[in-house]
Formats: C-alpha cells, sequence, structure tokens
C-alpha cells in the first residue's frame, strides 16, 4: 500500500489531483482509491485530498493519516495547517514552491529525511507557461513520478488525456512531463 | 469491464442504464454528484425516452416520483439528510400507495448544528417509513444495489432506498465495473405497474381507508415486508448469477459463524473493521463481523442465526437515538431475545469523524477482554463534554451545547471585541 | 356543448342548466343520462359550493379532452368526501397524495405521459384554498415555473373547512372563523393585502390564468375548456362558497357567489401570458353588506350596533377591485370587456407613473 496526502487550496485541482493519481494508477493495472477530505465547496480554503494505491483491493476507508508521500501544493499553507502530520520516515515531500526546501525554512525536515526524497517544484510557473493558468496540480504529479516511481509518466500523460480534452489536456500533460523533469534531471530544469 | 470512476458517477450510469422514464432532482450535498451525471446523459442523448424534472423541493422531487409511478413511469430520485426529512411526508405515502420508486439516499448527518458530512442519522430518521432500506458497503455494491432494487421494487410494488455513504463513497473514486445495458435488460424486466392512472381504466388511488381496515393495511404493509426479505435474497442470487459477483442480499458474514464477538454494521465502515477483524484473527482474537445489507425489512432470524454462537456483539452505529441510546443495536436486541448474547452498542463516525483503524482496534480490544459497556462512544473528546457536564451537574441550567461548546473552542466570539 | 351567449337572469342565477332553452339549446347537465366526473352519493354538505365547482369543471375538462384525463387531488374537503372508504365518486383515473402535493403529483403524472409518448392524454391537479394558496403553493409555483402542462384548480371556499373552519391566506379580512374570533377592536381576520393566487400565479406568465364563480356555470365551463385549449401550467381560480364554515344557507350557494362577484369583491377575470384579457363586468353592482349580511362569518359586523367602519373598509376593497379590474363596463353593463391593464406586470407603466 502507497499512501498519498494532498493539501492544497479550494481551486488548485486538489482532488483531481488525487483522482489523476489515482486513474494513473489504475491505468498500470493497480488498485487505486481517492477521495477528499470533504467540505463544502469554497475557493480558497484549505483542501485535502488523498489516493491510495495498492496490489490488492482495497477495503479501508479511513483518512491518511500516515501517508507514504506528501504533496503540497500551496506553500502558504505550510504555516496554518500540520501538513507534515503522520509522515513517515521515510516518506517523500513535495512542495509547489520557487523557493527550495532550506529556503522554505523547512532545514528540520531535512535532518530526518533523506535529501532526496524532499523537493519543491516551481509547479505554478511551469502550469502558467504550459497552460496558461496556474494550476500547479499536474507538474506537481509528474514531480511525484519521477520521485516516487508509484506510476509512470506515460500512465500519467493516459491519465490526464482521459480526464481533460484539448488545450487543456495538452497543457497539463506538458505540465506534468516539466514536473517529471524537474524531479528526474535537475541539470535541465 | 473495470473503470477507475467516482462512486457517484458510477451510481448515475448505471441508473440511468436502469432505464429511468421520470428523474426528479433537487440538489443537496453530499447526493448532488449523482442527479449532476444523470442530467449530462440525459442532455447529451445517452438516457433517452427520460424526462429529467428539476424541482424547487425534496418535497416536490418525491412528489414528482409518486405521480410518474403512479402514471406509469419507471421514477428516480435522491437525496440526503435535510433533504431526506424534507420529504418525510412523501415518503410513507409513496410506501403506502406501494409506488416502485427507487431513490439513492447519500447518507449525511442532520443538523443543528448543520453538518454535511456522513453518518445514519437521515436514513435512520426515515428507517420505518415504510421502503426498504438497503445499505451498500462498498461503491460496487452501490452500484449493483441501484440495479437490483429497481427488481425488488417493481416486484413487490414497494419503494426502494438505496443508502450509500455521504463523501466516504459518492465522492471516492475506485475501479468500478458499470453493468452493461445488456446486462441490465436482462436482469431488469419492463416496467409493468400492478395499479395505474389511465383513462382507459379510470382507477382511484390514495382514498381514505377509516378505522374498518387500516389495521389490515398496516399488517399487509408489514407482510409484504416480510415476504420482501426472500425477495431480496433471491434477487442478490439472481445478481450473482448473472454478474459473477456477490452483492446485496440481507447479511454477509465474514468469520461470523466461529466466532465470539461480532461486529454488527452498516454501511462503508464495512471495509475498515474487516481489515481489524482480519488483524486480530492472525493474532488469535475469536472475532468476526457481520453486515447487515437490507435493515428495513430487517433480517432478525437470519441475524439471529449467524450470531447464535457469539458471546457478545458490537454493533457499531452512525447514528444515535437521542434519549435512549443505539438504534441498530434495538434491532438486534430484539432478534436475539432467545439467546445469551451480550449486544454492545457503539456510537461512531458521527457528522463526518473518521472511523479509524486505530480506534476500532482498541475498542475490539476492550470488547474480546470484556470490559466495553452497554453504550459506548468511540473517540468521544471527553474533555470537552466534561467540561459542559460540569456546571449542569453543579446545578447550572443547561443551554445551547453546540454553541456552548464552539465559544469555548474559540470558533465563535463570545463576546463582542 | 359550446357556450350559449344568451345570459338568464330571470331565475337568480346565470347559469340555468338549460331548461328554459330549446331541447337542442340545452346545456349537456340536462341530460338526466348524464354520468358526470363526480358521481352522485358523494358526502357533500348540502350546498356545497365545492361539488358543484369541481363537477363542472372535471366535466368540462372531461369534454374538452375527449376523456382523456388524469386528476391528482390535494387532501381537504373534495378529496374526503369524494372518496368515503370503500366507496368512490371519481369516474376519471384520480390519486389523491398529499395536502401540500397535488401539483407536484401533477407534474409527476405530466412528466410520465411525456415520457411514455401519450401526452394525448392531459393532467388535472386541484385542491381547496390551504392547500393551494398556503400549504401548496411552493409546489404550485414550481410547477408553473417549470412550464409543467397542468391545468390546475383551486376550489376557494376562503378556509380550511375540511378541520372546522379555521383561517387561511384567503380568508377575506374581518370574516370569523375557528381561529379569527369576531373579539376585540378588530374583529374576525385582519386587514391585510391577503394572498391573490391568481395574480401570484400571471406574476410567472404562464398561459392561461381565470378566476370564475360557481355562479356562472357556464363560464367556469368555457374557462376549463379554454384553459384545455392551452398548453403548459395554467391555473383557474373558482369561488366556491361553503354554507358550513360562511354559515351561509345551503339553498344560496349560488346567490352568495354571484354577490360576491357582483359587489365586487371577488373580480372575474382571465389572463393570457400574464396580462388580463377579458374581465366579467359587474352587472347591477351590490354593496358589500348585501354579500356579508348573508353570512354568519361576518355577522358580528351587524350585531347591535354593528361595525359600520369594518364594513366600510370592506367596500372600499370592493371598490378597489372594481377600480383595479375595471370591473364596471364602459359600455353595456353584463358584458365582458377586454385589455385591461392593472399596472401589475408592465415595470414600464410602474415607472413612468414614479412614486405615488
Amino acid at each position: 500500500m502507497f499512501a498519498v496526502r494532498i493539501h492544497g487550496r479550494g481551486g488548485q485541482g486538489v482532488v483531481t489531483a488525487a483522482e489523476l493519481l489515482s486513474l494513473a494508477a489504475f491505468t498500470e493495472g493497480l488498485e487505486a482509491q481517492a477521495f477528499p477530505s470533504f467540505g463544502s465547496e469554497r475557493m480558497g480554503a484549505p483542501v485535502v485530498a488523498f489516493c491510495r494505491i495498492d496490489t490488492e483491493p482495497i477495503r479501508l476507508r479511513e483518512p491518511i493519516t500516515e501517508p507514504d508521500a506528501l504533496v503540497i501544493q500551496d506553500p502558504t499553507l505550510l504555516h496554518h495547517v500540520e501538513v507534515f502530520g503522520g509522515l513517515r520516515e521515510d516518506g517523500c515531500v513535495l512542495i509547489n514552491s520557487t523557493r527550495s526546501i532550506e529556503q522554505l525554512g523547512l532545514s528540520e525536515l531535512t535532518e530526518r529525511h533523506r535529501p532526496q526524497r524532499l523537493a519543491s517544484v516551481p509547479a505554478s510557473e511551469l502550469a502558467r507557461t504550459r497552460l496558461g493558468r496556474p494550476i500547479p496540480n499536474a507538474a506537481l504529479l509528474g514531480a511525484l513520478a519521477a520521485q516516487t516511481g508509484i506510476v509512470s509518466l506515460a500512465a500519467l500523460t493516459s491519465a490526464i488525456n482521459d480526464r481533460f480534452t484539448g488545450a487543456t489536456a495538452q497543457g497539463n500533460a506538458a505540465a506534468a512531463t516539466d514536473g517529471f523533469l524537474h524531479i528526474e534531471e535537475p541539470a535541465h530544469a | 469491464m473495470r473503470r477507475q470512476l467516482e462512486g457517484s458517477q458510477a451510481v448515475a450510469q448505471t441508473v440511468a442504464r436502469c432505464r429511468p422514464q421520470v428523474v426528479s432532482a433537487y440538489p443537496i450535498t453530499p447526493q448532488t454528484h449523482i442527479v449532476e451525471g444523470i442530467s449530462r446523459l440525459v442532455r447529451s442523448g445517452k438516457l433517452t425516452g427520460c424526462e429529467f424534472v428539476n424541482v424547487e423541493s425534496e418535497f416536490a422531487a418525491c412528489s414528482v416520483a409518486i405521480g410518474a409511478s403512479a402514471a406509469g413511469a419507471r421514477t428516480y430520485t435522491a437525496t440526503a439528510s435535510q433533504g431526506l426529512l424534507y420529504m418525510a411526508e412523501a415518503l410513507f405515502n409513496a410506501s403506502g400507495l406501494g409506488l416502485p420508486i427507487v431513490m439513492t439516499v447519500a447518507n449525511r448527518a442532520l443538523g443543528a448544528p448543520i453538518n454535511i458530512w456522513n453518518d445514519h442519522s437521515d436514513a435512520m430518521a426515515l428507517r420505518d417509513c415504510g421502503w426498504i432500506q438497503l445499505y451498500a458497503a462498498d461503491n460496487q455494491e452501490a452500484v449493483d444495489l441501484h440495479v437490483q432494487a429497481y427488481r425488488i421494487a417493481e416486484e413487490l410494488s414497494l419503494p426502494v432506498m438505496v443508502c450509500m455513504d455521504g463523501f466516504v463513497l459518492t465522492h471516492a473514486f475506485e475501479p468500478l465495473e458499470v453493468p452493461t445495458q445488456e446486462q441490465v435488460d436482462a436482469f431488469l424486466p419492463v416496467f409493468e405497474p400492478r395499479q395505474l392512472l389511465d383513462p382507459d381504466e379510470p382507477m382511484t388511488i390514495g382514498a381514505m381507508v377509516g378505522p374498518e381496515a387500516f389495521t389490515e393495511v398496516r399488517y399487509l404493509a408489514h407482510a409484504k415486508h416480510i415476504h420482501a426479505l426472500d425477495t431480496i435474497t433471491q434477487t442478490a442470487e439472481d445478481f450473482r448469477e448473472r454478474f459473477g459477483r456477490a452483492s446485496g442480499g440481507l447479511l454477509e458474514s465474514h468469520h461470523t459463524a466461529e466466532a465470539e464477538t461480532v461486529v454488527v454494521a452498516l454501511g462503508s465502515v464495512l471495509g475498515t473493521v474487516v481489515e481489524v477483524v482480519d488483524e486480530l484473527r492472525e493474532q488469535g482474537v475469536s472475532i468476526g463481523a457481520l453486515a447487515v445489507k437490507s435493515y428495513r425489512p430487517f433480517p432478525a432470524q437470519e441475524l439471529s442465526l449467524a450470531l447464535r454462537a457469539a458471546k457478545r456483539v458490537v454493533v457499531l452505529e452512525r447514528a444515535l437515538a437521542v434519549g435512549a441510546g443505539g438504534i441498530v443495536s434495538a434491532d438486534v436486541r430484539n432478534a436475539l431475545w432467545q439467546h445469551p448474547i451480550d449486544v454492545h452498542t457503539v456510537i461512531a463516525g458521527l457528522g463526518g469523524r473518521a472511523i479509524t483503524r486505530k480506534s476500532l482496534r482498541t475498542l475490539l480490544d476492550s470488547a474480546a477482554g470484556g470490559t466495553l459497556g452497554e453504550l459506548e462512544f468511540l473517540d468521544l473528546r471527553r474533555e470537552i463534554v466534561e467540561r459542559q457536564l460540569q456546571p449542569i451537574e453543579a446545578g447550572e441550567r443547561p443551554g445551547p451545547h453546540a454553541e456552548s461548546i464552539l465559544r469555548e473552542l474559540g470558533a465563535v466570539r463570545a463576546e463582542p471585541v | 356543448m359550446s357556450k350559449q351567449d344568451g345570459r338568464f337572469y330571470q331565475t337568480g342565477t346565470f347559469a340555468v342548466g338549460g331548461r328554459l332553452l330549446q331541447e337542442d339549446q340545452r346545456a349537456v347537465q340536462s341530460d338526466p343520462g348524464r354520468s358526470n366526473a363526480i358521481t352522485m352519493g358523494h358526502r357533500a354538505c348540502q350546498g356545497c359550493g365545492e361539488a358543484l365547482g369541481a363537477r363542472y369543471a372535471l366535466d368540462a375538462a372531461l369534454r374538452a379532452t375527449d376523456g382523456r384525463l388524469i386528476a391528482a387531488n390535494a387532501t381537504g374537503c373534495l378529496e374526503v368526501f369524494s372518496t368515503p372508504f370503500p366507496e368512490s365518486s371519481w369516474q376519471l383515473p384520480w390519486i389523491h397524495s398529499l395536502f401540500a402535493n397535488a401539483p407536484a403529483v401533477a407534474s409527476g403524472v405530466a412528466a410520465a405521459l411525456r415520457a411514455k409518448g401519450r401526452e394525448n392524454i392531459r393532467v388535472v391537479g386541484q385542491g381547496g384554498d390551504g392547500g393551494t394558496v398556503d400549504i401548496g403553493l411552493a409546489c404550485l409555483s414550481g410547477m408553473f415555473e417549470r412550464g409543467d402542462d397542468v391545468l390546475y384548480i383551486c376550489y376557494d371556499n376562503q378556509g380550511y373547512m375540511n378541520t372546522g373552519v379555521q383561517r387561511s391566506a384567503a380568508t377575506p379580512p374581518a370574516a370569523r372563523t375557528a381561529t379569527t374570533e369576531p373579539l376585540g377592536f378588530h374583529p374576525g381576520n385582519s386587514f391585510g393585502q391577503g394572498k391573490s393566487a391568481p395574480l401570484i400565479a400571471m406574476a410567472h406568465e404562464i398561459p392561461y390564468v381565470a378566476t370564475a364563480t360557481v355562479a356562472d356555470l357556464r363560464d367556469l365551463e368555457a374557462k376549463v375548456t379554454r384553459a384545455m385549449g392551452f398548453h403548459g401550467p395554467r391555473y383557474l381560480h373558482v369561488l366556491v362558497p361553503c354554507p358550513l364554515g360562511w354559515g351561509s344557507a345551503t339553498a344560496e350557494t349560488i346567490l352568495i357567489a354571484r354577490l360576491a362577484k357582483e359587489s365586487g369583491l371577488f373580480p372575474v377575470f382571465e389572463a393570457v401570458d400574464g396580462r388580463i384579457t377579458s374581465v366579467a363586468c359587474i352587472r347591477r353592482q351590490v354593496p358589500v353588506s348585501e354579500y356579508l349580511r348573508r353570512q354568519k362569518r361576518f355577522a358580528h359586523l351587524f350585531d347591535g350596533e354593528g361595525r359600520p367602519d369594518v364594513v366600510e373598509r370592506l367596500q372600499a376593497l370592493a371598490e378597489r377591485n372594481i377600480e383595479r379590474f375595471a370591473l364596471t363596463a364602459p359600455a353595456e353593463a353584463g358584458e365582458e370587456h377586454t385589455d385591461v391593464d392593472i399596472g401589475l406586470l408592465d415595470p414600464l407603466a410602474v415607472s413612468e407613473r414614479g412614486p405615488a
């Protein structure tokens, strides 16, 4: 079982991110379950979404309290919400920011976690370039694919094309690839 | 073919394949995605021969369904929470008139305090409105139950509520098998109403019945529900044969026969319960789980048979009868009246509080250890309730608790600054 | 049977059942072998205006649809007296569900008929004033707003008569009911704007709205027939005196309905697409007291010294109706005239007039 928790704000595609990840995993022949931390439909409110991926059918329905990977779509949440709660020692963290983990004041994390498992990705900027809108979810999922290998970039692209059409699909797929390369080949990013 | 789908969308697609002729819709969280999905299918021409009626309230949603069903249309609507209560009067009417309406209830808490999250307070409040109530343990079962619901409803001329946990199921994305049109058509015969509003054969529906026969009418309603136990079982068996998977029925046992402690539960918590039960069994604990799939009619005999070897039963309830305690456990106790079995009521997961493996483990440890009380509240935040109860015990007149707690937690400012 | 042009005033009613006409001109009601929507033997009170109004309205609707008609009925007198266990007076397919939901049930029936391709069958919803203007108003408004193909008929007897004469939103000012006792400085029901369901219906700009009384059954039949010529939501509001609740003589139901109209207290009109297209003019205006005196629910206005002040206010209401709906004929008395602007639905007209 691989458990991902995604933090962000309403309107950033947090729930969609969890769904896309589950769809990508499903495309890979895995069992996957995505669900939001449910609330009213409001823009800007903190939102959490979850995704479980496994080789066996998933029966659990509790929220993910001990994630294997954390995706933080909005760095302003770092100071308001307990985003790191329950993160496993070998867990991965991805933060949407143009600043480094150290610059974000998270050096404490680098002491507990292996540095390659902590990364920041300028996902909003990548999305702005590719999509014209700062919706960071696809770029972050691309980065997550590179960082964890839980799904392939191809599966993720397929999920994006399944969910979106036209320019939105193309833009999101390109942003996902950018995010993937940002981790996979940091020198070129 | 399995697809990765949201529970609500899978239900919408399945309902569409049952070929409803009239769908009445009114939005309420967390049900709304379902009727939105059906609306898309109607507008896009994928669901033909269907009138999609946007109504002004849940009361009207059920009333439109009543009229449509009486005029011989296969009818569908969906609701949750306050919406279910708002149609309460029409629910009793629909069952009394014997109209085979199928409705999804995306289970949600009832206010005040207003709460949009999952529990079973809504469906439990209307448990005795004469509808058949089926509870889905997961989204695949929610999908399958809708197909079965139409067959049961139309065979018996009784409305059926398919209860699926709001958000937990309605908003979860999972690999799901939506029955194909061919499969549904083969399983579900064309609707032939037992009574019909038709100028060719005028009939009066809904006339008054006085003391001369009202008791008999109610007796027959009960007899029909008892008969429905067989219909539900047969429908589930036939479904398993045709679709190759088990869904619905009255009860589902998970190592119940040989277990000393059995957890009885309804709905989506079953998955987590079974995970914990399996963990505990591996540690040598004699424990099992029993899912109640059909709550109305209540399969009392079947339940007592399934639990006859148990020493204690823990009924995990997502609703509370304020002033009395457990709701399902009252039925369970009734069913077990001839057996010396301890029945414990555990109120859990109210208003969206997650029921976690960790809490269940602690709970079941204490159940197996014989220290569980008759009525317990899982993960109750004692510090909050005690702070509220202390002044009352000291003689203070109690006020509204919700506001008092919010004030204490700082969510609502008590004094102007 | 087509509407007769002639009017007969001799017998004290506008409708004489055709007894004074040549045989070939008689109304179908005068045929002794005729079968009605509601058969005789129902349990309505003597002189019940609702039983009469419902029979004429539904008979007309049945004729207009060649018998292809389904009725959805709200809880109330009409439902109770027509379906006493174990009998039914209804000769057409008829459903009773609840007090508040008859318009929605009718919508559901209409939706089912559309889905099944049986649009040749038409739908009537009906109820009393309580079930229509009070508890059922949301369902009625929803049915109007969606444009459902339903004729809804409200039989207005101005109160909750089935439960023992309590006040409804259609109870007129000063009327005594079990919940508006004739005591104190403002006896009976209070004065206010009331709730005019026909005007509310017109505000939905539905194809057809009309009012009628059981004093002019030919007019009622004509309006039902006309209503069935439209598709979409239609509303008919019929004044049906209730001898029990109004404290009137059972033989005077028709007379009292006529006085309601002739005094100006109950305007009789038709509206198409939200505009009034014709008004039944007052033939010979009577003072409201002539209408009020015949009803015990207004007796406290005339006992002892009486309450001339209250009667005067009621007269003012009648005068307001007469002016607002132009109920006095410009030309010949007793004739209808058309295109009345009551200044309700033309925002331009309102803004040009400016604040009063």
